[in-house]
């Protein structure tokens, strides 16, 4: 199993391919439907962002609420494919990894090939799981979204298997 | 003990822990990935997904946590006797007050809107549940709670298919519904197809078939071997755990059904995900 540091350098991502295990240890934005709803009509607005998305990575996922003494709670991937309309934007603005679970749409597919990018599939559901691998929590923006915000992670060891890859290599076409 | 209290207990329970069936489905499903791996890289990789999964579980008994962070929306199946002494008005209080305290005591995300095209305002405390009353013999009553996760139920869906369609019609439409999910409801999943009624009806009793025992089949003889091809053909998708492919795409498919008009067939068909969460109160008439 190979163990990966984020922000993911470009060399790393060239030799990643489908089905590899990986863990990764570093940090991570997360954010999901209305953060990339968010994102992409700033983006269309030509407005500035809230961060800069240049060589990130984006976690797909909405925490349960953090119990007494925990920095967070259940914390899985949600389904990726919701992302996908907005995806191709935020790829060509700089995106490089993605985290969720499921399919991703032929758009995705291609911008992930014309930005060198990556696809990475978490465990679906299991949200306690992760939750043991997250060792520092930042609302970073739209804290108004409640579980929905845009945060920033700092992971280890955080496990995932490579889903589509930079040559579009993909678990998906069989 | 206070109806609400038990309701509450259950929901705490059910949102970390799984049912003995449910376990020995995902425990089987690993030893079925188990036995192909070497030969498959689908099974290597749906055998990771089933020891995260197996892994998950242990996490959330251990620190208490949800087992996934999508906490469901609650979705309560209530059959009422109808010589039940208590007044619906008071059994409908309790499930509400039986919620909210589950949502509080076991950090259940606060994962339901108000309206749901416009500002989407979250209610802050997961209700209101979705609520199904239902007249039954006797004075007992038994409410039954789904965890519905909506990952998975995105990819529910309703078909009306030709009244002389028969079994092909059926099972041909379930594997579309499930082929077309893929990977989005975190598989390996939980198939409740609704047959027969009105389309809203089959979509409730699709979801009284999500309820039964995953360990009990159909008890009529036809219906039960019907779930068995619909398994069969779905697992021939290759779907696998987490959609990487393998030998097992659903862990269970239950059927329930009831009378139709002479020209429909409808067809439901609501997929769970492998974290099949649900709670069974049953109420004797005697500690309310």
């Amino acid at each position: 199993m190979r163990e990966l540091a984020l922000p993911m350098s470009k060399e790393d991502i060239a030799s990643l391919k489908a089905y590899d295990q990986v863990f990764l240890t570093g940090p991570l934005y997360v954010g999901r439907d209305q953060v990339h709803k968010r994102l992409f009509d700033l983006l269309q607005q030509g407005k500035p962002l809230p961060i800069s998305l240049e060589g990130e990575t984006i976690y797909y996922m909405g925490p349960s609420p953090a119990p007494e003494g925990k920095l967070i709670g259940s914390c899985g991937p949600t389904t990726s494919a919701r992302m996908d309309p907005f995806s191709p934007l935020l790829l060509d603005q700089g995106l490089k990894v993605m985290i969720g679970k499921g399919p991703r749409s032929d758009e995705v597919a291609l911008a992930i090939e014309r930005n060198k990018a990556v696809y990475l599939q978490a465990f679906g559901g299991c949200g306690a799981l992760y939750a043991s691998t997250v060792r520092a929590v930042t609302t970073v923006a739209f804290s108004d979204l409640g579980p929905e915000a845009l945060l920033r992670l700092e992971v280890e060891r955080f496990p995932v298997i490579v889903a589509i890859d930079s040559q579009l290599g993909s678990v998906f076409t069989r | 003990m206070k109806l609400s209290k038990r309701i509450s207990e259950e929901l705490q329970k059910a949102v970390v822990e799984l049912d003995e069936g449910v376990l020995e489905k995902i425990r089987e499903a690993h030893a079925i990935e188990s036995a192909a791996a070497e030969a498959s890289r689908g099974s290597q990789a749906s055998l990771a997904v089933l020891n995260a999964i197996l892994d998950n579980l242990a996490q959330a008994k251990a620190q208490s946590l949800p087992m996934c962070q999508d906490t469901g929306m609650f979705l309560v199946f209530v059959d009422v006797g109808k010589a039940c002494p208590l007044a619906l008005a008071e059994i409908e209080t309790e499930i509400l007050e039986g919620c909210a305290d589950a949502v509080k005591k076991a950090h259940f995300r606060r994962s339901v809107v108000i309206e749901p095209v416009y500002e989407r305002i979250n209610t802050q405390d997961n209700l209101p549940p979705v609520i199904w009353w239902n007249l039954v013999e006797g004075r007992g009553l038994t409410i039954q709670i789904l965890l519905k996760g909506f990952g998975s139920e995105n990819c529910s869906s309703v078909r009306m298919l030709n009244p002389t369609g028969g079994e092909e019609a059926i099972i041909n439409a379930v594997e579309e519904i499930v082929s077309e999910s893929g990977g989005k409801p975190c598989p390996p999943i939980f198939v409740g197809v609704g047959l027969g009624g009105s389309m809203d009806r089959a979509a409730y009793l699709s979801k009284r078939a999500l309820l039964r025992d995953v360990r009990v089949t159909h008890p009529e003889k036809r219906y039960a071997e019907l779930e068995e091809k619909i398994l069969a053909r779905l697992q021939r998708l290759g779907i696998g755990s987490g959609g990487l492919g393998g030998m097992i795409t659903a862990l269970h498919v239950a059927i329930a059904y009831e009378s139709t008009h002479i020209a429909g067939l409808p067809l439901a068909v609501s997929i769970n995900c492998w974290a099949d969460r649900k709670a069974t109160i049953v109420w004797e008439g005697d500690d309310a």
